[in-house]
């Protein structure tokens, strides 16, 4: 399946160099449209029939903002995918690949096999905010920090319980302070008002590290000013 | 270092027999009593199997193996329970069940031994209420399958005296195990973040965004897990993860414990999972498909 690929400000799935990008050719059978810029991407790609499948990538937005929906029968050769990441690890080999009601199983399948040419895994999901892994794991996040305030044990003692219980690699708390608490705000608040599901809300642990990032920014900003007016 | 000698089991279940080969083959003297006799001598075969079997690994001697077995015997006799230091009941799942039990205990051991519930759902407080000494009750939940699994969540009552928690928590460590200090909450930390999120992968299931075999791959991909939730749901059983769910839900009443229509459809239809041969997944012998 010959691949090209049509790049377009920033793209978080792909920010540097990986077997996907250098596999791509000039033209192909799928067109891939990476970056930030998905509705500027779409216009210079120009008319889309002719590709077995037009696959945009997706931040925290659903596929339909770029396709319309329909009466729930919306579907086309077109569909979204994002490479999971959580907070500040690297990006992981999961591709979310969104798919709507009536998306051909052809482009599905085409879309598929261009992922897993790169050695990448696949997972498809309907087209629902926070997709498969943020959907299922933000409301878990959040029960462990509500829980670590309310002293159901130790953070300690809350991760080596769900590693060596549920053999999970790493614990809640170590894990979310290690990639970001103020990145798993962002992701739980875009649930919350999406779903309004009280287990999105985010944590209040998850809150006062966000708040702090934005006081630490406004430092930053403060001190790059001194900084400017001392030189001058 | 603990000072315990003679650790009793009461309930030669699943759970049961696991604590048991866990006491005895860390040199306690352990007695197992059991209201079924077939279910000790289920528990007494099985046991055998596993020892034979940690001998042809070399993992112990035939030798070690013999001391072990000679240190563990079983009784359908309550008041043999009374040469106990410690007694860690693993008997069904039910508080009325429980509290006969330990009040009968109460009346054969001696005012120093301890009583330990391996309960999953029900509160370490009210088990020990009908204990007739409830500043000696601990929780000690193992995980299944016991004699593999080293974590032991463990949680004092209301009035669980510190003594007592200290001298289960060495016992807990001189039997080789980790222990883990929680509240007396409903699900304590493992089964309290296991079911509900579960619970949601049903619910995806159940809602058709998103095939089992994906689900499944998104979690193992993305964050590193060994199984994903659907796989695991059909290896635990939907007909036990319908009764901790449910006894979850009705401890906390949060609304992601409350089981999914689809569980009740699924086990009506006879799909609980690898032993019924279909649950998200079908299976054949070992083999899954739709996988
Ligand atoms: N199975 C699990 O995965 C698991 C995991 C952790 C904790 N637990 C808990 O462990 C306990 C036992 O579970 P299980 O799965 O081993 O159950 P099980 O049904 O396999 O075994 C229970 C045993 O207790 C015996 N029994 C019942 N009433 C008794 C009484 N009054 N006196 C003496 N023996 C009696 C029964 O004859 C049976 O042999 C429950 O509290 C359960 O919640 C189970």
């Amino acid at each position: 399946m010959s691949y090209k690929i049509l790049s377009l400000g920033d793209s978080a799935s792909f920010p540097g160099a990986h077997p996907l990008l250098d596999k791509a050719e000039r033209d192909g059978d799928v067109a891939l449209v990476l970056g930030n810029r998905v509705p500027e991407a779409l216009e210079r790609l120009g008319k889309r029939d002719g590709y077995r499948a037009v696959v945009v990538e997706l931040d925290m937005e659903c596929l339909g903002v770029y396709t319309g929906e329909s009466r729930g029968e919306e579907g086309s050769n077109m569909l979204g995918f994002a490479r999971f990441r959580l907070g500040s690890d690297p990006a992981s080999n999961l591709i979310e690949l969104v798919r709507q009601p009536a998306t051909p199983q052809a482009a599905i399948d085409a879309a598929r096999r261009v992922f897993e040419s790169a050695g990448l895994q696949v997972a498809v999901c309907k087209d629902v905010p926070g997709r498969i892994l943020n959907r299922l794991i933000r409301p878990y996040y959040n029960a462990a920090l509500r829980r670590l305030d309310e002293g159901l044990a130790s953070a300690a003692d809350m991760d080596i319980t769900l590693k060596l219980g549920l053999g999970y690699p790493e614990g809640p708390i170590g894990l979310l302070e290690r990639t970001g608490l103020d990145r798993h705000y962002d992701v739980t608040q875009t649930l919350w008002e999406a779903y309004g599901d009280p287990g999105y809300v985010p944590a209040r642990r998850a809150q006062i590290a966000k708040q702090r990032a934005l006081v630490e920014a406004q430092v930053q900003a403060w001190t790059e000013r001194d900084d400017e007016i001392a030189d001058d | 270092m603990s000072t315990i000698k003679t650790v009793g089991v009461a309930g030669s279940g699943t759970m049961g027999s696991g604590i048991a080969i866990v006491a005895a083959r860390a040199g306690f003297r352990t007695i197992v009593y059991d209201v079924s006799q077939p279910s000790l001598d289920r528990a007494r075969k099985q046991t055998e199997g596993f020892f034979a079997k940690s001998v042809e690994r070399k993992k112990l001697t035939q030798a070690q193996v013999d001391t072990i077995l000679g240190n563990l015997s079983s009784t359908t006799d309550i008041a043999t329970m009374a040469q106990c230091d410690i007694v860690i009941e693993a008997v069904f799942e039910n508080l009325k069940v429980k509290h006969e039990l330990l009040a009968k205990l109460d009346a054969v051991c001696p005012p120093e031994t301890l009583f330990a519930s391996n309960t999953s759902t029900l509160s370490i407080t009210e088990i020990a209420a009908g204990s007739g000494r409830d500043e000696r009750v601990i929780g000690m939940h193992f995980c299944l399958p016991a004699q593999l699994m080293k974590l032991v969540e463990m949680s004092p009552g209301l009035r669980t005296s510190d003594e007592a928690f200290q001298a289960a928590w060495d016992l807990c460590k001189a039997m080789g195990q980790i222990p883990v200090k929680t509240k007396d909450n409903p699900g304590f930390i493992l089964n309290y973040f296991l079911i509900p999120f579960n619970n949601d992968a049903i619910r995806m299931v159940e809602a058709g965004l998103a095939e089992p075999a994906e689900i499944d791959r998104a979690i193992k991909t993305g964050l590193g897990y060994a199984m994903g939730p659907l796989e695991l749901l059909d290896l635990v059983g939907l007909d036990t993860h319908l009764l901790v769910a449910e006894a979850l839900y009705a401890g906390t009443h949060e609304p992601r414990n409350q089981v999914p229509a689809l569980v009740k459809r699924m086990i009506a239809a006879g799909h609980l999972g690898r032993k019924t041969g279909q649950g998200f997944y079908k299976y054949s012998g070992n083999a899954m498909f739709g996988g």
